[in-house]
């Protein structure tokens, strides 16, 4: 059987499409494969942000709790893409709740170690900071949609 | 333009504020995408996609969101009541043009009504096209139309059916997020792709910039439009968009042909 490297992984995964192979090795140096059963949380609001999640299979579901009305559910990010990014800024806490809806694969990437690998490389970092921007960006934009509340019954 | 009275045979509630109504209209032979005018008598007129199968036009199947006086008129109408109807009006979906294409639908909120008679169709004649897909787009899981028969679609083997939702409890399993968010997930060729879109104008730029950088053509999207029909034989002008009338050239429009007129904000 093949045993496939981190760095290979990264390199295939959506996110990190056609990224350098020397920034793959940077970034591999920092994930480790983690796996979640149905139901299992990769994050918690209020801890301390300090990974985040390339899906490699499955899908997770974004939630925040709401006093009398249980967990809001506001996201759903599938295989390909990312979860979580509030380890990009101080104070490096989770805002919300991640969970998985059925099992899913993941590489977790140590976010201390990507900071660190980016604060000494400023083209690798430079180069982290586009990709999760234009992701930011996307996201952003699909939560105006979602606060417009486009499909209701207007004025 | 004189209508003729049709009689209600059935009332069927579809969400909190939305109904479907099988009318009988003596066969009236439409095609996917057209509208009606319905006429609750006394009160007024207004424009519905009609939403059933165009091959069984036995019965009329209008779907009717109740937000206006006219529209609360009409989905208060029981079994035996008469409404008036004229039509059916307008352009359709261009299906023929599709044929040996893969297609892609997109649907947000309501807009899934006047693609489902599309739908059907190509359920029905689905060897005469490539992979479908239908990405369908609403408020929550009590706001998804017609949600049985999704469910049957989807287990379907031949047909893509995605329902995504802007936001849910933890009892929905299916996807959260926009519409568009879908696009990237559908299996298509996009040079070899016609598209169908319906819903809110804001949702329907969204997607047909969604569906251009997925590499799918501008004039092989289409949209349909909403104005404020009232003639509905391009005579009024009420429906004016530009240099069309959408009652006329719509309400299914070829998007590179509207896209400059819907950055018009006066329009």
């Amino acid at each position: 059987m093949e045993v496939r490297g981190l760095e290979r992984l990264i390199g295939e995964h959506p996110f990190f499409a056609g990224v350098a192979p020397e920034y793959c090795d940077l970034i591999g140096g920092c994930a480790r494969n983690v796996r979640f059963d149905k139901n299992a949380y990769l994050f918690r609001e209020g801890e301390p942000a300090d990974e985040f999640f390339l899906i490699r299979h499955g899908r997770v579901a974004l939630e925040i709790m709401a006093p009398g009305r249980g967990p809001l559910r506001f996201l759903t990010v599938n295989a390909g893409e990312i979860a979580g990014v509030a380890w990009l800024i101080p104070p490096y806490r989770w805002i919300f709740d991640a969970k998985a809806l059925e099992l899913t694969r993941t590489l977790s990437i140590d976010a201390r170690c990507l900071r660190q690998k980016a604060e000494e490389n400023h083209d690798f970092g430079y180069e982290m900071m586009k990709r999760f921007t234009a992701m930011l960006v996307q996201r952003l934009h699909a939560a105006q949609l979602q606060m417009l509340d486009v499909y209701g019954a207007g004025p | 333009m004189v209508p003729v009275v049709a009689r209600v045979r059935a009332r069927r509630r579809e969400t909190r504020d939305t109904w479907t109504l099988a009318m009988d209209a003596g066969g009236l032979a439409f095609q996917p995408g057209q509208f009606n005018m319905l006429y609750a008598f006394g009160i007024g007129e207004i424009p519905v996609s009609v939403s059933g199968d165009p091959a069984a036009p036995g019965l009329l199947m209008h779907t009717v969101r109740s937000v206006g006086a006219v529209s609360q008129a009409v989905t208060r109408l029981k079994p035996g009541d008469a409404i008036g109807l004229r039509g059916p009006y307008g352009t359709a979906w261009p299906l023929a043009e599709g044929g040996g294409s893969d297609i892609v639908v997109v649907a947000g909120g309501l807009g899934l009504a006047p693609l489902r008679p599309a739908i059907y169709r190509l359920l029905a004649e689905r060897n005469r096209y490539g992979r479908v897909a239908v990405l369908y787009g609403t408020r929550s899981p009590a706001d998804i139309l017609f949600r049985r028969e999704i469910e049957r679609w989807r287990r379907r083997l031949d047909v893509e059916i995605e329902v995504t939702v802007d936001h849910a409890d933890s009892l929905w399993h299916g996807h959260v997020g926009v519409v568009t968010k879908l696009i990237d997930r559908a299996a298509f060729d996009p040079d070899h792709t016609v598209a169908f879109v319906c819903g809110p104008e804001i949702m329907m730029r969204f997607t047909a910039t969604a569906l251009e950088a997925a590499g799918v053509a501008p004039e092989r999207t289409y949209l349909s439009l909403e104005r404020n029909m009232k003639c509905a034989v391009g005579q009024c002008g009420h429906c004016q968009f530009g240099p069309t009338l959408v009652c006329r050239d719509g309400a299914v429009m070829r998007y590179d042909r509207v896209r400059p007129l819907l950055m018009v904000r006066e329009l």
